[in-house]
């Protein structure tokens, strides 16, 4: 017996007898949701599946259009695409587009209530992508820019997917096959259904209402908006670096400002960001600093979405996956490198192996639990993120540290390497925190903290100090 | 400020015949060639435009690079380190197809190359 969603609203399937659950010429498959994790299942899977020779139709549900600017064609995200993941697709002979992307990033700036590091990425190279999920926000100018979404979208169509501009409502077990039910009342039946609707979607809650065993995954509020400064401003103020703030604010666990084109991203992520939390993260003087003559504009586009906190269970059945945001993410970081590997893994186990839960699990599920696990030391990286937000001690030695290893021209770069990591998404929690552990980095982030806040060192640290600006705060 | 990668001149030398490294490039937009040099001469192995690559020698083994690599135009180029690529080829080995797949391209070729050098000798 293979744990599953096996009893998913409808006929159960009848008992396969041992024999293979596998794709054939002439099967199809129903992916809903065109996000990262639908466009970049149906890609990958229709070119392994053209390597072995095998003809299968792929349908993706999508009623969004991302060519629209605004709400209406966004999947609302901050827009980083991590450095890995801009290797990885780079290496797949997907290097984005220049019109995709919005910005280059090559440098961190951390600023903190002690001061502000830039941390450069190590090669002086820009290997972050700053993108628009959609179009660009509500009311910007129609600019020669393609939204991300739109751009893998175009890929799996570019590979034979076809789009279907439909919203589903209801996936039903029909004995063999799955069936797909959408608002309109039209519905087909499928081989495969792969949900990729991401966790904002009623869908989610409909599977999670009508089948016992499954949980969708648990989320909580985030906030983002973007502001309208103009190229030249940002290019002045912010430069090609995405600016993370590292600040004493209860339930906030992330803060950053990320410049792309004519407009500024802020992405705020937490434990349930609300209005207090926002007004209170505008308010601090390191924020307000950032902006031109300490003023923060008006902004033109804002939104609460959800986050993925924890994985839906179980994430397979026969004839269905979950990918993406819909099954297993990584916690707060490189969410769409979770949903390259996620729908990479589900697409090989289908041309490959089969399409029944016994598949999935063995094939699949292996990734979303590697995922998971990592997710648990992220927790305690977060936590212990959190205890440096609440400590000016800690704060000063950490900032010290990067500063001094940012002036050092050779020599190991241990907490640089660290923050770089964690902010951009770039290596496993796991990676990150085993190298907290090291004896070396240890003993100089000790040495650190005891020069740092010697009271002839504790001035301002970082850039300010580099530069001999006189607004030491205390 | 839009797009990924370095920024090179057009005549830049990414790297040497010779050099050590532990990257392979992407090329983002722009043009280079690949030269040989030998006895101080130069021999032009093949031209490489947007999303081809080179330098993935230096991703399997520690040899030294087997060619130079000049740029013919302003061209953009972003490095793939080896730690992130072997840590995505354990997890996902389909990840290096591509690069095998140009690799034989790559060898057939250099093969044609050699029977038509020794159909002249
Ligand atoms: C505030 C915030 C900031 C973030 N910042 C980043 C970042 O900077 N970098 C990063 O890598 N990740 C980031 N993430 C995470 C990232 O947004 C997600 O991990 C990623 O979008 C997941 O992709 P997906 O395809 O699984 O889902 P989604 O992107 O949510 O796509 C789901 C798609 O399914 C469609 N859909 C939904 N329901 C249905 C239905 N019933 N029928 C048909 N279609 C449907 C939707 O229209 C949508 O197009 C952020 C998330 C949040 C909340």
């Amino acid at each position: 017996m293979v744990e599953g969603l096996e009893l998913l609203t409808g006929k159960a399937p009848k008992p396969h007898k041992g024999e293979a659950m596998a794709l054939e010429d002439g099967s199809r498959i129903a992916v809903i949701g065109a996000g990262p994790a639908g466009s970049m299942f149906s890609h990958f899977f229709l070119s392994m599946a053209e390597t072995v020779g095998l003809s299968v139709n792929v349908d993706i549900f999508e009623p969004r259009r991302f060519c629209h600017r605004g709400p209406a064609g966004c999947n609302h995200c901050g827009g980083i695409v991590s450095e890995s993941l801009v290797q990885r697709l780079a290496t797949e002979g997907l290097s984005l587009p220049d019109c995709v992307v919005q910005r280059g990033i090559e440098s961190y700036t951390l600023h903190t209530d002690v001061g502000d590091v830039e941390i450069a990425t190590p090669l002086q190279e820009k290997r972050i992508a700053a993108i628009y999920r959609g179009n660009g926000p509500r009311s910007s100018e129609p600019v020669d820019t393609q939204s991300f979404d739109g751009y893998l979208l175009d890929l799996a169509r570019n590979r034979g997917a076809r789009v279907i501009p439909r919203l589903v409502t209801d996936v039903r077990r029909n004995e063999d096959l799955m069936t797909v039910h959408c608002a309109d009342q039209f519905s087909d039946s499928y081989e495969l259904v792969v949900v990729a609707t991401g966790i904002n979607s009623r869908l989610m809650e409909m599977l999670e209402n009508e089948t016992a065993e499954f949980a969708r995954p648990a989320r909580t509020k985030t906030f983002i908006c973007e502001f309208h400064l103009g190229r030249d401003v940002i290019r002045e103020t912010f430069g090609p670096s995405m600016h993370v703030f590292l600040l004493d604010i209860p339930r906030l666990e992330f803060a950053a400002l990320i410049p792309k084109g004519d407009y500024v991203t802020l992405c705020l992520l937490g434990d349930d960001i609300d209005e207090n939390l926002i007004d209170t993260f505008f308010s601090s003087p390191e924020v307000r600093d950032r902006f031109p003559g300490g003023v923060i504009p008006g902004h033109v586009c804002h939104c609460y979405p959800r986050i993925n906190i924890r994985a839906a269970t179980p994430v397979y059945g026969d004839r269905l996956v979950l990918i993406g945001d819909s099954g297993t993410t990584r916690l707060f970081k490189d969410g769409i490198g979770a949903a390259y590997r996620t729908s990479k893994a589900a697409a090989k186990t289908a041309v490959f192996h089969g399409v029944s839960a016994e598949d999935f699990k063995n094939y699949y599920a292996p990734l979303c639990r590697r995922i998971d696990n990592d997710n648990r030391v992220g927790k305690l990286v977060f936590t212990f993120a959190s205890l440096v937000q609440k400590s000016r001690f800690a704060r000063r030695g950490i900032l010290n540290m990067a500063a001094n290893e940012q002036q050092q021209v050779d020599g190991p770069r241990r907490m640089s390497g660290v923050l770089w990591d964690l902010f951009s998404g770039s290596a496993s929690y796991t990676d990150v925190f085993l190298r907290t552990l090291h004896p070396a980095y240890v003993g100089t982030l000790l040495w650190n903290l005891v020069a740092a806040n010697l009271p002839r060192g504790a001035g301002r640290i970082g850039r300010d100090a580099e530069r001999g600006d006189d607004h030491v705060r205390h | 400020m839009a797009g990924l990668g370095k920024e090179y001149k057009a005549g830049e030398v990414i790297f040497r015949q010779g050099d050590t490294g532990n990257c392979m490039f992407v090329i983002q937009n722009g043009e280079v060639e690949a030269i040989a040099e030998s006895d101080g001469r130069e021999f032009r192995l093949r031209r490489m435009g947007p999303n081809d690559f080179f330098g993935e020698m230096a991703l399997f083994e520690e040899e030294t690079r087997t060619a130079t690599i000049r740029t013919t135009k302003p061209t953009r180029i972003l490095s793939i380190d080896k730690k992130n690529f072997l840590g995505g080829i354990h997890e996902d080995p389909s990840l290096a197809f591509r690069i095998v797949q140009t690799m034989s391209h790559r060898i057939r070729d250099l093969t044609d190359r050699l029977a038509r050098y020794e159909q002249q000798q």
